[in-house]
C-alpha cells in the first residue's frame, strides 16, 4: 500500500510552546484517518503541517513520497475544509467552488461545468448563484466540501468540521462522509475533538496529548485497548484502576482500564458471579441518560468508578450499596500509568 | 435613588424613548446647525446676483448653474477634478503597502509605533505643517539643496520644465502643491485602509493558497477585493478634501484657483452667494457620481 502522508520525527515549535514533539506518522492511501485529541494536543498543527500553512521546525515529511519541507500550500495536491469553513463571502457560491479550477488557468465554460458538477453532488444543485452569507451552517459546509473536493486532491484534509453543526446534522454529516470518502477513495485526514466521531467514521485514528501522538491504531484497539491512563480517560471515559486496587477486585497488579459499560451491578448482598472481579460501592449519583443510567460510585478505599447500565436494569438511589462486578476479560492492562 | 430608578425603569420599558434620547442632541446639532445651514446656503444657488448693483435677486433662475461652465469657472472644476484625482491614486499608492505590512506584520510595539508614524503629522497645526512645505519647496530649499550636493539640478530643472506642473521652482507648482495634498491626507488614506485589511481573516488567505492561488493571485482575487471598501473610504476623505481645501493651493502653487477658494472668494470679497452656492454644490454632484460608480462596480459587496 502507498502511504499518502509520512512524518518523521516532526517537530513544530512556536517560541517555547511545543505544539508537535517528535511525531512519527504514517497514513496510508485511501484511508480515512482520525487526528484526536483535547484543544491544544498539536492535532490541527500537523493538519496545517500537511497543508502547508505551517513549515515543520526539525524532521522529515513526505506526501506521496515526494518531500514537502518548503513546498508552499498552492504547489500542494491537498485541500483542506476549514472549521470555519472559510468561503469568499465576495464570491457566489459557484465561484467559491471554482476557485480552485479558475486560479490553475482552467477556461471559465470547463470550470463553471465541474463546479455546477461538484455543488449537484453535495445536493447543492441550484445554489451557485447565492453568496455564502444566504446559506446555513450545514449548507456552507457542503459548499467547503465541493470547493476541495472539485481540485480532485489526493489528501484532503478536514479540521473539524462538524464542529459548528447540530447534532441531528452533525450525525448525518457523519455518515455523508464516510460514504463519500468510500466513493472517491481519497485519503482523508480528520481533526477532531469529538471521540465519538473519530470513533465512528475513521479508519485508524492517532490520539494526541501534549505535541505528542500517544496511540495510534483502528476504533477498536484504541477504544477496547488503550495504551496509558490518557486515552483511556479521554477515550470513552475509562475507570483507570492502580494496581494495588486492581489486586484487590481479584485481577492482576497492574494498571488497568475498565470501560462502564463491562460492569455489572448487584444488590450489595448479592454473590458476584463466578470467575468475576466485584468490589463493594456506594453509589454518589446517578445521571439518567434516556436509554442508559451512568452512576458514580466510591469504594471504601476510596477509588471512583464511573458505571453505565441500561436503563432498564432498575432504579438507583444515592447512597446506596452495591457490588461491581466484571469479567476478567473486561479489565486491559495498559503501558503504564501515563 | 428612587427617582434614577423610575427613569431607569421607565427607559428600560420603553427603549424608544432612550433611543430618542441618544439621538436627540446630535440630531439638533447635525440636523438644524449643519444639515440645515448648508440647504440654506445651497439653495441660494438658484438665485442670482444683480450685475449692476450687486444685490442678490430672490427669484428662481438656473442662471447661476449655467455660469458654471464659463470657461475660466469650469477650468477651476477641471483643475480640481484632476488634482483631486491625482492626489487619491498617489495616496493609495503610498498607503497601501504601508498599511498592508501594519496589517499583516506588525506585532505589539511595531503596531503602535506605525500608529505614532501615522498620526503624529495630525498632531502639529495643519498651517504650520504647510508652511514648513512651503520652505522645503522653495527655490532655496532643502530639495533644491540636496539636488545640488547629489548634482542632480539637471533632474530637478527637468521636472520643472514640464509644461503645467512644473514652474520656476516646486513651490509654485502644480507638481509641489499636489506633493504637499498628498502629504497632508495621506494619513486619511492609511488608516482606512489599514483597518479593512486587518479586518481580512487570514483563513480566507489559507483557504486561498490551499486551493492552489499563487501569493499574487491571493492578493488580487482575495485581499484586495475585500479591503476595497476601506481604500474607497480612504479614497472618498482624500478625494473630497482636496476638491475642497482652500488653503494650499493659496500658498503652494502657481495662485490658480482651485474649488475651494473660489468658493472661499466668491462668498467674502467678491460677495457672490449664488455662484459660491452653485460652486459648492459641484463637489457633492462628484461624490454622488463617484460612489455611485464605487457601488455599481461592486466595491461595496463584502462589507
Amino acid at each position: 500500500m502507498t502511504t499518502a502522508v509520512n512524518f518523521q520525527n516532526i517537530c513544530r515549535h512556536f517560541g517555547p510552546v511545543r505544539a508537535v514533539d517528535d511525531v512519527t506518522l504514517d497514513i496510508a492511501e485511501g484511508e480515512f484517518f482520525a487526528m484526536l485529541g483535547p484543544s491544544g494536543s498539536g492535532k490541527t498543527t500537523c493538519l496545517r503541517l500537511i497543508a502547508g500553512f505551517e513549515q515543520p521546525t526539525s524532521g522529515h515529511m513526505e506526501i506521496f513520497g515526494v518531500t514537502s519541507e518548503g513546498v508552499p500550500p498552492y504547489q500542494r495536491n491537498v485541500n483542506t475544509v476549514f472549521q470555519d469553513y472559510a468561503l469568499f463571502p465576495h464570491m457566489t457560491v459557484l465561484d467559491n467552488v471554482a476557485y480552485g479550477l479558475m486560479v490553475k488557468g482552467v477556461d471559465k465554460q470547463t470550470r463553471s461545468a465541474k463546479a455546477q458538477d461538484a455543488l449537484a453532488h453535495v445536493a447543492l444543485g441550484g445554489f451557485g448563484g447565492r453568496r455564502p452569507s444566504q446559506l446555513s451552517g450545514g449548507q456552507r459546509q457542503r459548499v467547503a466540501l465541493a470547493r476541495a473536493l472539485v481540485n480532485e486532491p489526493k489528501v484532503l484534509l478536514l479540521d473539524e468540521p462538524l464542529g459548528a453543526l447540530d447534532l441531528k446534522l452533525r450525525e448525518q454529516m457523519q455518515v455523508e462522509l464516510k460514504a463519500l470518502q468510500r466513493n472517491l477513495g481519497i485519503t482523508f485526514v480528520f481533526v477532531t475533538h469529538d471521540q465519538g466521531e473519530a470513533l465512528s467514521m475513521a479508519d485508524r485514528v492517532a490520539i494526541f496529548n501534549d505535541g505528542k501522538i500517544v496511540q495510534v491504531g483502528s476504533p477498536e484497539e484504541i477504544y477496547e485497548r488503550p495504551n496509558t491512563k490518557f486515552v483511556a480517560d479521554f477515550v470513552g471515559s475509562s475507570n483507570v484502576l492502580s494496581p494495588a486496587f486492581s489486586k484487590s477486585t481479584g485481577g492482576p497488579e497492574k494498571w488497568v482500564s475498565l470501560r462502564p459499560e463491562k460492569i455489572l451491578v448487584s444488590q450489595e448482598k448479592d454473590k458476584p458471579l463466578k470467575g468475576n472481579h466485584s468490589v463493594i460501592a456506594t453509589i454518589t449519583a446517578a445521571h439518567y441518560q434516556g436509554a442508559a443510567i451512568r452512576l458514580n460510585t466510591l469504594t471504601a478505599k476510596g477509588a471512583t468508578i464511573n458505571v453505565t447500565v441500561p436503563a432498564a436494569t432498575g432504579k438507583f438511589a444515592d447512597g446506596e450499596k452495591v457490588t461491581l462486578h466484571w469479567p476478567k476479560e473486561a479489565v486491559h492492562i495498559m503501558a503504564g500509568e501515563m | 435613588m428612587s427617582l434614577t430608578r423610575s427613569i431607569s425603569d421607565k427607559l428600560f420599558k420603553h427603549p424608544a424613548w432612550f433611543s430618542a434620547l441618544l439621538l436627540t442632541p446630535p440630531l439638533l446639532w447635525l440636523g438644524l446647525a449643519f444639515l440645515g445651514s448648508l440647504f440654506v446656503f445651497l439653495f441660494h444657488s438658484f438665485f442670482s446676483i444683480d450685475e449692476f448693483s450687486g444685490f442678490i435677486k430672490y427669484e428662481l433662475t438656473l442662471s447661476t448653474f449655467a455660469e458654471l461652465f464659463r470657461l475660466s469657472n469650469f477650468d477651476v472644476i477641471i483643475r480640481s477634478l484632476v488634482m483631486s484625482t491625482a492626489v487619491t491614486l498617489a495616496s493609495v499608492i503610498i498607503a497601501f503597502p504601508f498599511a498592508y505590512f501594519a496589517a499583516r506584520y506588525a506585532r505589539g510595539k511595531w503596531k503602535a509605533l506605525f500608529y505614532i508614524l501615522v498620526m503624529l503629522p495630525l498632531w502639529s497645526s495643519y498651517l504650520v505643517k504647510v508652511y514648513a512645505w512651503k520652505l522645503i519647496l522653495a527655490k532655496e530649499g532643502i530639495i533644491s539643496w540636496a539636488a545640488e550636493q547629489l548634482h542632480l539640478t539637471w533632474l530637478l530643472d527637468a521636472v520643472l520644465a514640464i509644461p503645467v506642473i512644473g514652474g520656476p521652482s516646486l513651490s509654485i507648482s502644480f507638481l509641489g502643491t499636489f506633493l504637499v495634498f498628498v502629504y497632508v491626507w495621506l494619513p486619511f488614506m492609511i488608516l482606512p485602509t489599514q483597518a479593512a485589511l486587518e479586518r481580512v481573516p487570514v483563513n480566507l488567505i489559507d483557504a486561498s493558497s490551499d486551493l492552489g492561488a499563487t501569493p499574487a493571485q491571493t492578493f488580487r482575487n482575495v485581499i484586495f477585493p475585500l479591503a476595497l471598501p476601506g481604500i474607497i473610504a480612504g479614497s472618498i476623505f482624500t478625494f473630497s478634501l482636496t476638491l475642497g481645501d482652500y488653503i494650499i493651493p493659496q500658498i503652494i502653487g502657481n495662485s490658480s484657483y482651485f474649488l475651494g477658494q473660489t468658493v472661499y472668494t466668491l462668498q467674502g470679497t467678491a460677495g457672490n452667494i449664488p455662484l459660491a452656492a452653485a460652486f459648492t454644490v459641484v463637489p457633492i454632484i462628484i461624490m454622488g457620481i463617484y460612489l455611485t460608480v464605487a457601488k455599481r462596480m461592486g466595491a461595496f459587496d463584502a462589507l
